[in-house]
């Protein structure tokens, strides 16, 4: 058992890597070269595109325009969502007859997916046509994955760029990001893609439900829907959001073991090729090797506590007499057992994804905990796709402020001074994220009209609410889903949380790079701490685990933990 | 620039919701119909009569004593509803899942006299779709006396098919073996006749 599941793990880990570096190249051709090298129909489709909506390419933004690009493209998508949602009823492609989706809810929704946290407080099956699936929805699922992309793009630029060497000193063009991320990578890919996962038995139709004469029982009723189209990209944007309530354990979605692990692949893909593609930008790949290393290594620890915790026993059964040798089978599906949930789990959490292949709120306490970590520690193992590279790169200079405050010395990176104004931004960067979940979820665990959703009791009960508001503000759509937040006072704070945890901490990013991009390089010298080496990869990894320890080991301690002793002493509730 | 920035905004909004949201599900809707019209239509299972009985993908509901059954469902009120997939949610310390595999336990007691005392631990969990249609080897194994018995036949025969119908682990190392529950029932109805009195 326990030896299937690390030649899986291992496989997955093998064939992530072995993506970065031609992934990545491409990616650097696509966003950095003045002609894209590549198919001739492709570049005719982005000229097409380009003049469509009036964007001349070779215009660069400073940092205020391309945050400025970024916040109305969201608060356009976020509103037309909305409309689309709340006018349902009167639009096509609706053969159930769903009704108009509620305000509180259509806001919940609209802001969840464009932020790319597809956060669900509803069931799909239940609630939305076939229109607002495609339209509402999956229109998002590939523009927020290019929002994610470009911004981390903006960074990475702002941070590499030289003044010396004739670089301009601006950011790149939102516009022009956003429109080569769809055509170059976000939906060729998942076009091809999703004919695969068809094959497999993802559903691809617009018809309606069908009705089921069961061998025995009462006749069943199967939705249907354009699932594929939407599968691909939920995981390749690390979207996540499900077409069905149970998301990725809906065997219409994630049918069998090999679109399982594609799925997984397809989450890490374009975040790890981000990293190579960094290396590139900074002229020296060994920045980028350092990145993904941290990742990677704070994903492989993360990976083998999870697992390990699915393969024991679940603590409610285990004095029963059941034979326990498949793990704790409670939410997850035969399928994938507990090896491929506890893959899927980790890679979810750590990339920002939330899509779910088994249900987390039965997860073992320490797996819910190291879960809950994985988004804690600020969706940086890879992370959203663009965000994981952005927040990692913010990490990266806290870690060199760090190193410089240890040697007295002003600290560089890539050459440029970090000053005052940069860690100020950094800062509240970093200080938003634990704001935004610690203090939310301490009102929530005093306000009965947020306490009455809960759907375990005890330490578990603050597990759900903390990986609520983690979730929303990682902006990563996962949930303990015995939590129900289909109402008011849910759906609006947790639509606030997601709007902050992205657009609040996006701008600090944008302006730092902005910052950045116009500063001088100065020539290494025999007191540069050089960040392309594995002492900086471990500066970094400590400078993360510390920031997230000290700002969520209490909160962690009165749920996760303390249910881990309580199951311990056999205590249930 | 907000002015020119607005302008980008509305007309990008305009191309790619019409491009993304419209043309691309269309595109790729479309081609998996031609290409692979089962699987794009649920992999439904027709009856000689041409009537749907099921999807091999979905789970279903089986209680009679000579049909292999699946996992306990958490969809819907009675199980197996797929207009409402979910899980338990069920936390690990949960009383409420302790009491409910408990009565789960003593029902597979009542009904399998004959089988070992340790019930193989997927029969008293709830998947996580609550439409699981599949069962490891081991849990279709472990209720082969019951439908022997019920059948009038030898375990043998019966073990046979879910040998039979056992899938490996896909590409040797992803996944788990596994057997589809709707397919060893069909097998059973088909080659050993279909049983319609007892328990239905």
């Amino acid at each position: 058992m326990m030896n299937v599941a690390i030649l899986q793990a291992l496989l997955f880990v093998v064939v992530v890597t072995a993506l970065t570096k031609p992934l990545g190249v491409y990616l650097y051709a696509v966003f950095e070269t003045k002609t894209p090298p590549l198919p001739r129909s492709l570049g005719r489709l982005e000229r097409i595109l380009l003049r469509l909506c009036g964007v001349d390419p070779l215009q660069e933004q400073s940092w205020q325009a391309y945050a400025l690009s970024v916040l109305l493209f969201g608060a356009l998508g976020v509103l037309v969502s909305y409309a689309i949602l709340r006018l349902q009823p009167h639009l096509p492609l609706n053969p159930q007859g769903m009704g108009s989706v509620r305000p509180d809810l259509a806001w919940n929704t609209a802001v969840s997916f464009a932020t790319n946290t597809n956060w669900q407080s509803y069931s799909g099956e239940s609630t939305l046509s076939h229109l607002s699936q495609m339209m509402a929805l999956g229109w998002h699922n590939f523009t927020s994955a290019a929002v994610g992309i470009g911004v981390a793009l903006a960074l990475a630029r702002g941070l590499t760029r030289r003044k010396e060497s004739g670089d301009s000193p601006t950011l790149g063009n939102f516009w022009v990001d956003l429109i080569r991320a769809l055509v170059y990578v976000l939906v060729p890919s998942s076009l091809a893609v999703a004919l695969l996962f068809v094959s497999q038995g993802v559903l691809a139709n617009f018809s309606s439900a069908v009705e089921i004469h069961p061998l025995e029982g009462v006749a069943q009723i199967l939705p249907m829907g354009p699932v594929a189209s939407q599968e691909v990209i939920k995981q390749l944007g690390t979207n996540g959001g499900g077409f069905f309530g149970a998301n990725s354990a809906h065997p219409f979605e994630n049918p069998t073991p090999l679109t399982n692990f594609l799925q997984l692949v397809l989450v890490f893909s374009i975040p790890a090729a981000l990293t190579y593609t960094y290396g590139k930008l900074a002229r020296d790949q060994k920045q980028g090797w350092v990145l993904f290393a941290v990742m990677m290594l704070l994903f492989v620890g993360s990976l083998c506590a999870i697992t390990v915790a699915e393969h024991a026993p679940s603590a409610a059964l285990s004095q029963l007499p059941i034979d326990h040798s498949a793990g704790n089978l409670e939410g997850k599906e035969v399928r994938f057992g507990a090896a491929g949930s506890a893959l899927f789990a980790t890679v979810t959490t750590a990339a920002s994804c939330g899509a779910v292949n088994a249900m987390h709120d039965s997860f073992s306490p320490l797996g819910g905990l190291w879960m809950l970590v994985n988004i804690q520690l600020g969706e940086v193992i890879f992370g959203g796709v663009g965000a994981g590279l952005y927040g990692m790169l913010i990490f990266a200079l806290l870690a060199v402020f760090v190193a410089g405050l240890m040697v007295g010395r002003t600290p560089e990176y890539l050459g440029k001074k970090i000053e005052a104004k940069e860690m100020t931004l950094a800062m509240l960067y970093v200080l938003i994220f634990p704001l935004c979940i610690l203090g939310l979820s301490a009102w929530a665990s005093v306000s009965p009209s947020l306490l009455s959703a809960l759907g375990n009791a005890g330490p578990h009960g603050l597990t759900e609410i903390l990986y609520a508001y983690s979730s929303g503000a990682g902006n990563n759509g996962s949930a303990f889903a015995g939590l129900g937040t289909n109402t008011m006072p849910w759906n609006i704070t947790l639509g606030i949380t997601m709007f902050l945890g992205r657009y609040f901490m996006l701008i600090p990013v944008l302006a730092i790079a902005g910052s950045m991009v116009g500063k001088k390089t100065v020539a290494e010298s025999a007191g540069t701490f050089p960040t392309g080496t594995v002492l900086f990869a471990g500066l970094l990894v400590f400078v993360i685990l510390i920031l997230g320890a000290l700002t969520f080991f209490p909160a962690l301690s009165l749920g996760p933990i303390l249910e881990h002793l309580s199951a311990h002493s056999g205590k249930g509730f | 620039m907000l002015q020119r920035n607005c302008m980008y905004a509305i007309r990008s909004t305009v191309v790619t919701l019409l491009l993304l949201g419209l043309v691309y599900p269309l595109v790729v809707t479309l081609s998996a119909q031609i290409l692979f019209p089962v699987q794009a239509g649920g992999s439904l299972v027709v009856s000689d009569q041409g009537l749907a009985i099921g999807s091999l993908l979905i789970g279903q509901r089986f209680s009679s004593p000579h049909y292999f059954q699946g996992r306990p469902s958490a969809a819907g009120e009675t199980g197996y509803d797929a207009r409402a997939s979910a899980g338990s949610n069920l936390g690990p310390t949960s009383l409420t899942l302790r009491s409910r595999v408990m009565k789960s336990l003593a029902q597979l007691a009542r009904d399998n006299p004959d089988q070992p005392a340790l019930v193989p631990v997927e029969l008293v969990t709830a998947s996580g779709s609550g439409l699981d249609p599949h069962l490891s080897p081991q849990a279709a194994l472990w209720q082969v006396p019951r439908i022997a018995k019920s059948r009038g036949l030898s375990q043998e025969r019966v073990r046979a098919v879910v040998f039979e119908l056992t899938e490996s682990r896909d590409l040797y190392v992803l996944g788990e073996p596994r057997v589809n529950v709707l397919l060893l029932n069909l097998a059973l109805d088909r080659r050993f006749g279909r049983k319609v009195d007892a328990g239905s």
